[in-house]
């Protein structure tokens, strides 16, 4: 181990940061992420490690205090977390899990987060993904991986007029400004 | 638009899939063992029908999941979709 440098942890460049966007939206700081791929066999085991009930629909999310995992897939979860928390959720899996057979990725970097929250979110959103967001077809507590013109996002229906959007940090400016122009249409 | 019906997410507009191709082409367990033609056949030939196609679809901007569906390229009508690993209904 001699022969590594010594680094430290910088805090985040924020792929936001000073560029003017839409008032219904708001860049989401920080924050742990992962990409959680399980079998179903191990969902019970990981639901408790967790603290997270897994065994819910797709298109789901579920939360417990400040963690929260959204259901994208058959087998896979969006996990959103506290960023002190990420290290107990990786150590207290491993614990349970024992067969190893999950995939754990820590992807807090990779993405950024976007709340909107206002009467014409779903106007605004609906600019760029096709969904409908109608609340019989996307109630709240849905979440999904979608696109926003030609972004690859996940939505998440927090309330009836509030939504959290990820996005990955390189197409974040593109989508921030997209959002921006469409917003140019909606007065409230 | 026309709506897709993912066997897991349910019906979703088409921009957020990609389209697989034909469905059910089955490559041989040894291709050492099969002849020029069986061989060209595989990598090459696809029905291409005018009418009921089995094909295969992506939801990559929804769950990920390859799945089959029958549609039929005259109507655009989507009379199933079904996981992989099922048998055409
Ligand atoms: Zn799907």
């Amino acid at each position: 181990m001699d022969n590594l440098a010594e680094t430290t942890s910088l805090s985040r460049l924020f792929a936001l940061s000073g560029q003017a966007g839409d008032r219904r939206c708001r860049p989401v700081t920080g924050g742990a992420r992962f990409s959680l791929r399980v079998k179903q066999a191990s969902l019970g085991a990981a639901g408790e490690a967790l603290g997270l009930d897994l065994t819910g629909p797709i298109n789901r999310a579920v939360s417990s205090g400040q963690r929260t995992a959204l259901r994208l897939g058959p087998d896979e979860w969006l996990l959103l977390l506290a960023e002190a928390d990420a290290a107990s959720v990786a150590a207290s899996l491993a614990q349970r899990l024992t067969d190893g057979l999950y995939s754990l990725a820590d992807i807090s970097h990779r993405q950024t987060g976007i709340a909107l929250e206002g009467a014409a979110v779903t106007d605004l959103l609906n600019g760029g993904c096709p969904l409908d967001f109608d609340l019989a077809a996307f109630p709240v507590g849905m979440a999904t991986r979608t696109i926003f013109f030609k972004a690859e996002i996940v939505l998440w229906r927090q309330d009836t007029a509030r939504f959290h959007m990820e996005v990955w940090r390189s197409f974040a400016p593109y989508v921030w400004s997209l959002l921006a122009n469409v917003g140019r249409e909606y007065a409230d | 638009m026309l709506l897709i019906p993912c066997p897991y997410c349910g019906n979703r507009p088409e921009i957020e899939f990609a389209y697989g191709g034909e469905a059910h082409v089955v490559r041989a367990a040894d291709p050492r063992k099969e002849d020029d033609a069986a061989w060209t056949e595989f990598l090459y030939f696809r029905k291409n029908p005018r009418g009921d196609h089995a094909e295969r679809w992506r939801h990559a901007f929804g769950c990920g999941r390859f799945f089959n569906v029958k549609r039929n390229t005259y109507t655009d009508h989507i009379e199933a979709s079904y996981r992989i690993g099922e048998t055409l209904p």
